[in-house]
């Protein structure tokens, strides 16, 4: 107040002296940009400015001095272009000194010296004199964040504005004595002060300017050469960041010192860290010198680099066995990988050598080491691409590449033919490198890998692929995109010839081998359709042995049928990238799989085991992945014709649209039609529930109505379930509003008449299930009602049980409909926001529950607890944990294995809550690693070894009970418990022991 | 028990520079294994996975990787509850040779049903004093009494822990 009254007392009228003491002890901001706007239109001068705030800077109270030169300071900030020499001069003593004033003022002083450091009239050698007086009073370290950027603003000021700078030594040292940061925050920093804020900050001032090069480069090599990892790290970082500013001169006197220190690091780390820092260096240090620009007169220092590399790393290329060989090679390919000129001069220097050490070694072990190696370098000459195709480099080595690995592709070793793959792979995405005739042996070779070899033993899985086969299919699919005429006329042919003599096969009755041949077959096909133009000739042949199977009395199984079923769909999938053939997928193939599937329901007077076939479960799912995958990347506007043709073939039996339409009886899956034609449902869920949002859906209100009517039916429960599920997966879709609200209101009603007591309860729950389930995911206001609806059947004694797994079914991502990919309305955090809503009630129905009930009630909460991101569970550990303790006594297998799952990453992600708990688990987890189900024990003992992570004196106590007790599971009958039971047993022996 | 143990930690290593060998992959799961019915027996792969990833007293190295143990060495007859483990050392005048073979022994004991009786030695002709090292790798009480010795239990532990 006394300063207030000075002020007043002085204060003489005049319109700056209003606005400077408004803002002062006004506190109002808005005048300081008044001020500045009249200084820079003439109405007076800064130093007039300086006068008005006279009484203010001297004020005793620090925050009116603050106050004051903060408006200074802003004036400053808009209007240093006007300022003189001789005023910048004063200003910079006067903030200068004002450095030694209260911490308060200092955030002010800093930004008028940023202010400064703008200015054009800065006369040489007051940048050093600020920055000194900045390093001198004022701990830079432990200011906040935003006045340490301001502090390094005014650092990079300085480096950019001046160009002559006699003052680089000392702007150097005043920075460089902070490198390398080895700063550590304080814990409850207040200022929340990060060391990586300030090894980022520096380094962005270090590596600013090449002037700080000679300087810079020594102390680089200086901390690269220490035993500190962290200043070996930075000091590569570093380097990394001045190559992007640095050139051939700066460089040029350290590359020898900076070659070796790399070399070093590389070749003796046990650092991946180090290791990957320093070929990031050697990197940027490659690239750099091959960009810089060059006198005519100037030595290129890019050759005598490279060659230093080449010099100290190419004797190692030729040791297959030993361990350097591996660091050497990745050297080489960080440099090669810098530039186009690099990468030609190196592999130029290096392929021959390593294709002649190819021929020198005979084992296959170390041919594959050499090849892993000649693959590294190919793969960088992808990164260049040449105008001119004489001067490609590889071209020279074409010839010997090819045999090479076509030499690698008939090892015995699968080791070698893997990357004997991959390397054909990289040759043939090299444009016009691979001659028709190479191609036409390439293809050769992949058919015969892909799908003559015989899957060795070592693959003990027969349905699984052996390593081999899967990278020739990869190969295949990756050629064939670029090169569709060679594997149109080489691999298609040969394929489909092959498919049809397995049909011939098939009628004769069926031999393992066959089977699997014609299983190779599929899979080879599927996999070269990955050009449109081979589409249209895979595709047929699929679809021709679908039909086959269906017409000749073949012995077809389920597993036959769902393995076309699996390579159309991977042909769909390849289809997807591009709209025309999706489109000719989609018209092709859903029409035939429609008709086969219709012929199949209806009622049989001649004999055909596959129409059986199609109509079961697991093949209609194949079906229904098939025909979503080759309905979600249609265009609206063709959805909308492929809709009109289906829906109508479901609603009204129209079949004109089908390939062949002269059947028996009419097709009226929704009427009277047989169990047969209701499976059907199944498909129309996979067409409708994967259509784009916005395609209109005729009939719809009928449709809705006869699903809803199909899924409370119950006849059968498989295609109930599909009505249900179409009918949710519609509703997901539909915009809000009055049609919406009436076919919500018309499920709520059939839901609730069926629930009541009779014979379709079960179907009624599904209903609600997936509705639920509909409404869940898009956030809709309904679905709360629903949950509780839900939530109240945990304790019905007939659906209990299955209302508990329900809740599995909420939280979990369907395959086949709301999926994200078939355009459903999935909210990224309904999952989270679901445990928000939910669970205070089912922890409350728990505690209400009567004992028999309690379980459901248990097991629908370790549903949603085990699908829940652990960020957002551990905040609600505490409310939590006496529940999940309870559940671990629940008899249920479901619940006990949800519920170790659920404390198993909290042991480790809580420990000190948890050491609470310390006896009820350790006693809980023993008793449970005795259950009779395997995957429990297994659970168990992942808890008990789990529980080392908690403080080891809590543990001590029962250290020598647990490694008695844990000495019983050593013996299970399994070895996946076993596994885990030794796992635990070592870390608890480890338990405050020596050493560990 | 074990004789000098300079090597450890710090001067020069014996063997600088030694051949390294791949690391197997994970023993693949069998739709066996996963059969909760079917008893699978503790077979030589089982053992060797329990050793393999045993770390080297002196290199960054596991025993797998210098092969100093391989599944072939390992013999063992779950019904007759026996286990043998022979181990080579990297060059015939290594002083870890006994640290090594202690760490072995240690590890199945921790790891393996008390019904084992197990033989820990070494590689026929590849050490210059195999004898002497089983002598003392076969008598319990010279085991029991090195484990008593904190700075050798320090060791054994450091061998038998997870890499980090």
């Amino acid at each position: 107040m006394a300063a207030a009254a000075a002020l007043e007392a002085v204060a003489p009228t005049g319109a700056l002296w209003g606005l400077v003491h408004d803002f002062v002890m006004g506190q109002q901001e808005g005048p300081a940009d008044q001020v500045a706007a009249d200084v820079k239109s003439g109405s007076y001068t800064v130093l007039q400015v300086v006068e008005a705030l006279g009484s203010s800077l001297e004020s005793p109270e620090p925050r009116t001095r603050a106050r004051g030169i903060q408006l200074l300071s802003q004036v400053l900030l808009q209007c240093q272009s006007l300022l003189l020499e001789k005023e910048v001069v004063h200003l910079i003593l006067f903030y200068e000194n004002r450095l030694k004033d209260h911490h308060l003022v200092i955030p002010s002083v800093l930004q008028g010296l940023r202010a400064l450091s703008l200015c054009v009239a800065l006369p040489p050698g007051l940048a050093v004199s600020v920055l000194k007086a900045i390093f001198q009073e004022v701990h830079v370290q432990s200011l906040p964040q935003m006045d340490r950027h301001t502090v390094y603003s005014i650092i990079t000021n300085f480096m950019q504005t001046r160009e002559e700078g006699p003052f680089v030594e000392e702007l150097f040292e005043v920075t460089s004595c902070y490198f390398p940061i080895d700063f550590t925050p304080p814990p409850n920093d207040p200022h929340g002060i990060q060391r990586e804020d300030l090894i980022l900050s520096l380094r962005a001032v270090l590596a600013s300017t090449p002037r700080f090069a000679e300087f810079l480069l020594p102390l680089l090599i200086e901390k690269v050469d220490s035993e500190i990892l962290s200043a070996k790290l930075d000091s590569l970082q570093t380097l990394n960041a001045c190559c992007a500013v640095y050139g051939q001169k700066e460089l040029k006197d350290f590359l020898p010192s900076l070659w070796a220190s790399i070399r070093r690091e590389v070749f003796q780390t046990a650092s991946e860290r180090v290791e990957a820092d320093g070929l990031a260096a050697l990197h940027s240090l490659t690239a750099c010198l091959s960009r810089s620009v060059l006198r005519a007169d100037a030595e290129d220092f890019l050759d005598s680099f490279l060659s230093n590399i080449l010099q100290d790393c190419r004797h190692h290329l030729c040791e297959p066995d030993m361990k350097l060989v591996w660091p050497s090679a990745k050297l080489l390919q960080a440099a090669a990988g810098a530039s186009a000129r690099a990468c030609d001069h190196i592999t130029s220097n290096v392929l021959p050598l390593l294709l002649e050490q190819f021929h020198k070694h005979s084992q296959s072990n170390q041919r594959r080491t050499i090849l892993e190696m000649i693959l590294g370098f190919l793969k960088l000459h992808q990164k260049w691409s040449y105008e001119d195709k004489d001067e490609r480099p590889l071209n020279g080595f074409k010839d010997q590449l090819c045999s090479l690995v076509f030499m690698a592709l008939t090892d015995p070793s699968t080791q070698l033919q893997l990357v004997g793959i991959r390397t054909l792979a990289v040759l043939g995405a090299q444009p016009d490198l691979l001659s028709s005739g190479d191609l036409e042996l390439a293809v050769g070779h992949l058919y015969r890998l892909s799908f003559l070899e015989e899957d060795s033993q070592s693959c003990c899985c027969s349905s699984a692929l052996c390593p081999g086969r899967v990278a020739a299919l990869e190969a295949s699919g990756a050629l064939a995109a670029l090169y569709p005429v060679a594997f149109s006329s080489h691999l298609v042919p040969k394929l489909a010839e092959e498919l049809c003599r397995g049909e011939l096969d098939l009628t004769r009755g069926d031999e393992p081998t066959k089977c699997s041949r014609r299983l190779r077959c599929l899979q080879a096909l599927s996999a070269a359709s990955t050009h449109p133009s081979i589409v249209k000739e895979t595709l047929p042949v699929l679809l021709q042995h679908l039909c086959q199977m269906n017409k000749g009395n073949m012995v077809a199984g389920t597993s036959e049928v769902i393995a076309v079923c699996q390579s159309l769909q991977q042909v769909a999938e390849k289809c997807q990238r591009d709209p025309e053939s999706c489109w000719y997928f989609h018209q092709t193939a859903l029409p035939c799989l429609l008709a086969l599937a219709v012929q199949a329901s209806m009622p049989e007077k001649e004999h055909s085991v596959l129409r059986k076939v199609l109509l079961e479960d697991e093949v209609l799912a194949a079906m229904v992945s098939v025909i979503g995958t080759a309905t979600t990347h249609l265009s609206p506007d063709l959805a909308a014709q492929s809709v009109a043709r289906i829906v109508p073939l479901f609603l009204d039996g129209n079949i004109s649209f089908l390939p062949e339409n002269s059947f028996p009886c009419r097709f009226q899956p929704f009427q009277d039609g047989s169990s047969g034609q209701r499976r059907l449902v199944a498909l129309l869920m996979g067409f409708v529930c994967s259509l784009p949002r916005n395609v209109e859906i005729p009939q719809l209100n009928q449709l809705m109505r006869e699903l809803v009517e199909l899924s409370c039916c119950p006849s059968c429960p498989s295609s109930s379930t599909a009505a249900a599920k179409c009918f949710a997966g519609l509703l997901n879709k539909l915009p809000a509003g009055q049609q919406l609200d009436e076919f919500l209101q018309l499920a709520v009603d059939r839901v609730e008449a069926g629930l009541s007591p009779g014979p379709c309860r079960s179907q009624a729950f599904t209903l609600l299930l997936w509705v639920t389930k509909a409404l869940v995911l898009r956030y809709h206001p309904l679905s709360s009602c629903l949950t509780d609806r839900l939530m109240g059947l945990l304790s019905d004694p007939e659906l209990g049980p299955a209302a508990a797994d329900g809740f599995s079914l909420l939280m979990s991502d369907c395959t086949d409909v709301l999926t994200r990919a078939g355009h459903a309305e999935v909210r990224i955090m309904f999952r989270q926001r679901f445990f928000t809503d939910n669970v205070p009630a089912l922890v409350q129905g728990f505690h209400a529950a009567s004992r028999d009930v309690k379980p459901n009630y248990l097991k629908g909460l370790s549903h949603v607890l085990n699908r829940l991101p652990q960020p957002v569970l551990l905040p609600e550990l505490p409310t939590l944990l006496s529940l999940l303790l309870e559940a671990l006594s629940c008899s249920d297998c479901v619940v006990q294995l949800s519920t170790l799952s659920c404390l198993q990453p909290l042991l480790l992600e809580a420990p000190q809550v948890m050491s609470l708990h310390v006896d009820t688990l350790v006693t809980k987890f023993l008793n449970l690693s005795s259950s009779p189900s395997m995957a429990v024990r297994i659970a168990a003992l992942q808890c008990m070894h789990a529980l080392t992570r908690l403080p080891t004196p809590v543990l001590l106590p029962y250290k020598p009970q647990v490694i008695r007790a844990l000495a019983k599971p050593l013996d299970d009958k399994k070895r996946l418990v076993r596994k885990e039971a030794v796992s635990a047993r070592g870390e608890w022996f480890l338990l405050g022991s020596p050493g560990s | 028990m074990v004789g000098g143990g300079g090597g450890v930690g710090s001067g020069l290593l014996e063997n600088a520079n030694p051949l390294i060998y791949e690391r197997s992959g994970e023993r693949p799961v069998t739709a066996g294994e996963e059969d909760e019915q079917v008893p699978d027996s503790i077979d030589a792969r089982e053992i060797f996975d329990l050793i393999r990833s045993i770390n080297d007293p002196e290199h960054p190295l596991t025993l797998e990787e210098l092969n100093v143990v391989e599944q072939v060495r390992v013999q063992v007859s779950d019904p007759e509850s026996t286990v043998a483990v022979a181990f080579t050392p990297t060059i015939p005048h290594c002083s870890m040779a006994t640290l090594i073979g202690l760490s072995i022994k240690v590890k199945l004991l921790r790891s393996l049903p008390q019904r084992f009786k197990m033989d820990v030695h070494i590689t026929p002709g590849t050490h210059a004093s195999e004898h002497a090292v089983n002598k003392q790798l076969a008598d319990k009480e010279r085991v029991a009494a090195a484990l008593e010795n904190t700075h050798l239990l320090e060791v054994v532990n450091q061998c038998l822990s997870a890499r980090s």
